[in-house]
This record gives structure tokens, C-alpha cells and sequence, in this order.
């Protein structure tokens, strides 16, 4: 996913406060479900709405940042189009978790917290799918898959490939 | 007559290709003329089946799993849309299968029967049969009848959950908060996620209870980022239920408001302790409070708040319409009612299994689990959760209770059992809680923050070999200050996995007999 144009950014965020706000008032406690929403709409969270944010909540920029970077979940730079989340918690280890990690990342050719070069693919570590009876799991965009073999992900890859080839 | 057939949209069996399963069974009927009706159950919990495809049968429900999508053209030809049980898919009728007919289903009593978003197939299940018994007793009732059912918070904790509700009832406020703590993160435990995508009802009506029984109007389910199934299965009850007057202004028609709202968290750990989570509602980074004051006192907003997990609240429906005394029954010593087992793991069956408490760790593992996935010896299990102890096989006669795993220098915890197979390697799992701790601290307290990367760096000495004997009795001295130094559970319990790997397991950190002393 390419960084969407600034104004278009901003219009998106101005909407989602517009929406988000009582009376025309946004409580702190919004801070989070309105982050999901500019998250949801625009892949990350750019790092110059910061101040903007700040002023809609009436929060100083620190208490905005803090937030933001204290959540795993947040990226503040534009995602892969494709992040494939790997398990690492105990039991998905317990089932060949560490295995299929190093499996993803030579097939991909890419590291832990990384991009591939043509910004196709990110492997981010995952701790839990809540899928630990049925181990390794893993996530592949927005969709889990359970009982990942090296065999069963090559294939869940090839699928993705041909689909968005299909696409284009 | 149309044939009933059930495919679970529970995440377990989505991850498993379930909704493939149900598209390959809809164009399969099409295709031969069969007229079907297709439902999307949540899971029995049965999670080894899944997918777990069910027919309706006059003899009951008839089961087939593990179904592949490849597989359903066969079991057409074997006759599954007649409940023909030839396929060598085929399990017989679901509720006999030994792993479900054992069990004990209190709070599961629904899960994997229902249409998880019918509140009508609720309803007709026993559903807000506690609610309607709830409105027309005080809440000073209600808050009795919990207490006396004696149930302990599910969460992990185990604090008795009447005690803490009669907290919030006698604290004087215009304003008082119903939570969920639906942040399950521990590695090992799926049972919050499977109320909320396959009984979502049952939640709402046991946090409406609350709300009742303390005077909240007001509640919050707080789930996990990782769980947007949950969220949306969640998101769907809660319109239902408004528009069927349970939940908003005017609750059952008596007068009496309760509002729901989820909030989804972004992926934080420490956010499932329970004021880092207070704090993340209120739109901050999830870092813990120190205690006192109670979140009963002093909780969200600085209201009096009542905040359980979500197998807590789940619970309290059918103690409210069966009776305190019904639920008291099963049981022993001072754990009272049903745990919802999580086996989860290197384990040939994992799954949900709800049983009173007193069973032991070993019948789960084998008369249950089947043994380890692998086929390989079990070597050591974590039972509760990432800050759970690791359990050698010694300890595996140990029932079920909180005071009995207490004893060993262990926690029961929330149920979640994950099992490791003879190729484990303990000091890399130790490693790994420490690890876990330093990525997932929320930084306010030095032991927690500092402690847990040193801990990693001791242990890699440790495997290194370098000055051994020294690092051990390093680690140890790290660990009690965590232990006794910590604000929270994160810092204050990381040292379980982390000792007693190091103490069942010495042979995994290359000690020999002796070695302490002679450092």
C-alpha cells in the first residue's frame, strides 16, 4: 500500500473526528476507536495527523504519541500489502511454531518487523491467535489459518499470488 | 422436508476452512437436488474435529469431522444429508462422543447447538431465563445468590466474584461500570473467544445481571484486537438484544437501564490486567495502577467499577435461573461450579473441556488429550497461561483445584493448559517468558521492565555456559526481586514458568547435581 496523498489523508481523519465527536466534543476516550478508524481506512496512522489529533482531544502531542506508540497494533508507516503474521507464543512453539517461522521467512525472503523489497510482504510476530488447540497459527492479512504445515502455507501463498494476479 | 445441516463459523473451524466446507456442501446439495437447510453453529469445542460438520437426524444430530472440503462429495455419496453414518468421517451421534458426554456443560451449554446470532434458538435454549429471575429480586439478592453459588473469577485471579460485586453495591455513586475483561492473550486459552463468537448472549445477559445487581447502567466488553469475530459476532448480540428491549433504557420492561458497548483493544498484553485495561478504555497508554484503590471503588472514570472476565459473567445466567446451590454442588474444597478446561498444545485432541473442578491433570492429558500430538512422550505442561508454571510429570496427579495447584508453587489460573512434547528445550522456554515479559511490560515498575531483559541476558549466559553456577544463582535473585518487587501479575509472575523450568528441568540450563554450591 502506497502513502496516501496528504489531503486525502486529512479529509479521511477530519471525517472520522467529525463522526466520532458528541456535540461536537471528543472525550479521550475516543482516542482509541477513532486511531482504529484512520487505521482502518488509511493502513497506518500518519505521523504528521499527530498534531491535529491532539487539538481535536484537547490533548497535548506527547499524550497522543504515547498512545499511539504504546500499542503494538498502531504502525505509523504505510503496511506491506500482504502481512503475514506468525504466531510465536508457547503453544504454536509446542507444534513447530519457531520451524514455520523460519520457513515464512526464507520463502518470502523476508526478516521479523520487515518488508520485502517491493513492499509485497511484512512477517510481524503474533503473540496468540487464540487458535492454540489447533497450533501453528498463523495470519495472513486479515484471515487465520490453523494447523500450518511448511507444505499448507506454501500453498495458502501460491493461492494469494494467483488471486491478486487474477486481479490486476 | 428440507435436511438441517450445521457448519461451525466459529474462528477455529473458519481457520480450518470451514467456510470452504460449507460453500462445497451448498453447491454439492444443489447439484444432486437436495433441499438443505445450511446453519452456522458456533463449535462444541471439539476443536481436534473441526471442522465438525453436523446433520440432523430423528435419532439427534449425527457428526462427521475432520471435514475437508474435498471430502464432501464422498460423504454426499455415503449419504450424510440422511444421517448415514458409513463415511469413515463419521463420528455417530455428536453428543455421545465420549470427550462432550463426559463433560459437564454449565456455562457451555449452548456453544456449538445454537445459531450463535438467533436470539430466538437463545431463548429457546434456556437463554435470559436468569435475567427474567434477576429483575425481580434486589440486587443485594442477586449479589448473594453469586456469592453464595461460589464462584471465583475466571480470569486467572480467582477472587470470589459475589465479594468484589458487593463491593461495588455498597459504594455510593450516581454512576457505576459493568467491565469485561475480554483480553485474552495468554497463549493456551480460547474459551472467552468461544462464548463471544459461539453463545455471545450469554455474556450480555450475565453483564445485564451485574449491572442489576450493583446499580451500573453502563458496560464495557473490552476485546482484543486479535479477535474480529468475536467483535462482530459481539457488535450483531448487542443490536439484537437492544431491539428486543434486554439491553437500553428500559431493561425487560422494568424500568431499569443497562447500555453496552465493545471497545476493542490494539494489541497490548498487559492491557488483560485489569487497570492497565481501565486505562485503555479511557483512551491512555494500558499501564497499570497501582492498588489501592479498587477498581470496585475507584475503577473506570474513577466510578466504582465491577470488571470480571468474560467466563465470570458467562456464568452467572445460570446460577441466577438454576439456583446458587446448583452451581455450589459441583466441585471441591473452595473452587466451586465448572472450569472450562482450554487443552491446547503438542496434544492429539485438543479443545474446550467444561468439567467441576477436582479431575486431574493427568486424566485431562490422556483420557481426554489422547497424549501429545507428536506421538512423542509428554515432557512438561503450563497450566495457566504464559505466567503459569511448567508442570513435570510428578505433579500431573494433581486435581484441579486452585488451592491444590497453589501448593506446588503453581496456578490454575483461567484453565489454559499447553503441552510440550520430550523435544522441548525448558531453558529456551524460560528464555522465552522473560522475553515475553520484556516485550509486553508496560514499563511503569522497575522489575518488571528492567528485571525481564536482564533475565533474558542471564539465561543466554546460562545456555552459554559462561560462569554457570554464578548466572543461576543470579537468575534466582532476579526472580524473587520480580516476584516480591513487581506492581502486577506480568512482572510479579514471570518468574513461575522461569524456575520452575529451571527447577524440574536443571538438565535443559546443562546443570549437574551440585552445581549451586559450588559457585
Amino acid at each position: 500500500m502506497n502513502a496516501p496523498d496528504t489531503n486525502v489523508a486529512q479529509r479521511v481523519i477530519g471525517d472520522i473526528l467529525a463522526l466520532h465527536a458528541h456535540d461536537g466534543l471528543l472525550g479521550q476516550d475516543l482516542l482509541l476507536p477513532v486511531l482504529h478508524a484512520i487505521q482502518d481506512r488509511l493502513g497506518f496512522i500518519p505521523p504528521d495527523a499527530v498534531e491535529g489529533l491532539a487539538q481535536s482531544f484537547n490533548l497535548s502531542r506527547a499524550e497522543v504519541h504515547g498512545v499511539i506508540t504504546f500499542y503494538h497494533y498502531y504502525k505509523t508507516t504505510p503496511p506491506a500489502r500482504c502481512t503475514v503474521q506468525v504466531c510465536r507464543a508457547e503453544a504454536c512453539q509446542s507444534m513447530g511454531g519457531d520451524a514455520l517461522l523460519s520457513h515464512v521467512q526464507q520463502t518470502l525472503g523476508c526478516d521479523l518487523h520487515a518488508h520485502t523489497a517491493d513492499g509485497g510482504f511484512a512477517v510481524e510476530p503474533v503473540y496468540c491467535l487464540g487458535q492454540c488447540a489447533t497450533a501453528p497459527a498463523i495470519m495472513i492479512i486479515d484471515a487465520v489459518h490453523a494447523r500450518v504445515t511448511p507444505q499448507r502455507f506454501d500453498k495458502l501463498v501460491a493461492k494469494l499470488v494467483n488471486n491478486t494476479e487474477e486481479t490486476v | 422436508m428440507s435436511v438441517r445441516i450445521h457448519v461451525p463459523a466459529d474462528s477455529a473451524a473458519l481457520a480450518l476452512g470451514a467456510d470452504d466446507v460449507a460453500a462445497a456442501i451448498a453447491r454439492e446439495a444443489e447439484r444432486r437436488g437436495i433441499a438443505i437447510d445450511l446453519v452456522r453453529n458456533g463449535t462444541r469445542g471439539l476443536l481436534y474435529l473441526e471442522p465438525l460438520v453436523e446433520v440432523d437426524t430423528p435419532e439427534g444430530r449425527i457428526g462427521f469431522g475432520t471435514v475437508d472440503e474435498s471430502d464432501v462429495a464422498a460423504l454426499f455419496d455415503a449419504g450424510l444429508h440422511q444421517g448415514e453414518s458409513t463415511h469413515h468421517l463419521a463420528l455417530g451421534p455428536v453428543e455421545q462422543i465420549p470427550y462432550l458426554a463426559k463433560q459437564t456443560r454449565l456455562t457451555f451449554a449452548r456453544c456449538g447447538i445454537t445459531d450463535p446470532l438467533s436470539l430466538r434458538d437463545y431463548e429457546a435454549h434456556g437463554g435470559y431465563r436468569g435475567l427474567r429471575q434477576a429483575v425481580t429480586m434486589t440486587g443485594a439478592d442477586i449479589v448473594a445468590a453469586v456469592t453464595a453459588s461460589g464462584l471465583r473469577g475466571r480470569g486467572g485471579a480467582a477472587f470470589p466474584t459475589g465479594i468484589k460485586w458487593n463491593t461495588v453495591l455498597r459504594a455510593p455513586s450516581e454512576q457505576k461500570y459493568i467491565v469485561c475483561n475480554a483480553d485474552e492473550g495468554d497463549s493456551g486459552t480460547f474459551a472467552d473467544r468461544i462464548i463471544m463468537e459461539s453463545d455471545p448472549f450469554v455474556l450480555i445477559e450475565g453483564m445485564t445481571i451485574a449491572g442489576l445487581a450493583v446499580g451500573a447502567t453502563r458496560g464495557y466488553i473490552y476485546v482484543r484486537s486479535e479477535y474480529p469475530h468475536a467483535i462482530a459476532a459481539l457488535n450483531h448480540a448487542i443490536q439484537t438484544a437492544t431491539r428486543a428491549g434486554l439491553l437500553g433504557p428500559d431493561v425487560a420492561g422494568r424500568g431499569r437501564a443497562f447500555e453496552l458497548e465493545v471497545r476493542k483493544g490494539a494489541g497490548a498484553y498487559i492491557c488483560g490486567e485489569e487497570t492497565a485495561l481501565l486505562e485503555s478504555i479511557e483512551g491512555k497508554r494500558g499501564v497499570v495502577r497501582a492498588k489501592p484503590p479498587l477498581p470496585a471503588l475507584a475503577g473506570l472514570f474513577g466510578q466504582p467499577t465491577v470488571i470480571n472476565n468474560v467466563l465470570s459473567l458467562a456464568s452467572v445466567p445460570v446460577i441466577l435461573d438454576k439456583g446458587a446451590q446448583f452451581y455450589q454442588d459441583f466441585g471441591m474444597g473452595r473452587s466451586r461450579g465448572t472450569l472450562p478446561v482450554q487443552l491446547a498444545g503438542n496434544i492429539k485432541n485438543g479443545g474446550l473441556i467444561e468439567l467441576a473442578f477436582g479431575v486431574t491433570l493427568r486424566e485431562i492429558l490422556y483420557d481426554y488429550g489422547g497424549g501429545s500430538a507428536s506421538g512423542r512422550p509428554i515432557k512438561a505442561v503450563q497450566v495457566g497461561g504464559p505466567l503459569g508454571a511448567y508442570l513435570p510429570e510428578s505433579q500431573w496427579d494433581t486435581p484441579l483445584d486452585y488451592e491444590a495447584f497453589a501448593a506446588l508453587w503453581a496456578v490454575l489460573g483461567h484453565g489454559g493448559i499447553v503441552v510440550h512434547d520430550d523435544s522441548a528445550d525448558m531453558a529456551h522456554l524460560a528464555r522465552y517468558a522473560m522475553e515475553f515479559c520484556a516485550v509486553e511490560s508496560c514499563g511503569k515498575c522497575t522489575p518488571c521492565r528492567i528485571g525481564s531483559t536482564r533475565g533474558v541476558e542471564v539465561i543466554d549466559k546460562i545456555r552459554a555456559g559462561t560462569e554457570r553456577p554464578q548466572q543461576v544463582i543470579l537468575l534466582r535473585s532476579l526472580c524473587d526481586t520480580m516476584l516480591n518487587g513487581s506492581l502486577c501479575a506480568m512482572g510479579g509472575m514471570t518468574p513461575y514458568p522461569v524456575l520452575s523450568a529451571l527447577n524440574h528441568f536443571p538438565q535443559d540450563f546443562g546443570q549437574v547435581a551440585g552445581d549451586e554450591l559450588a559457585a
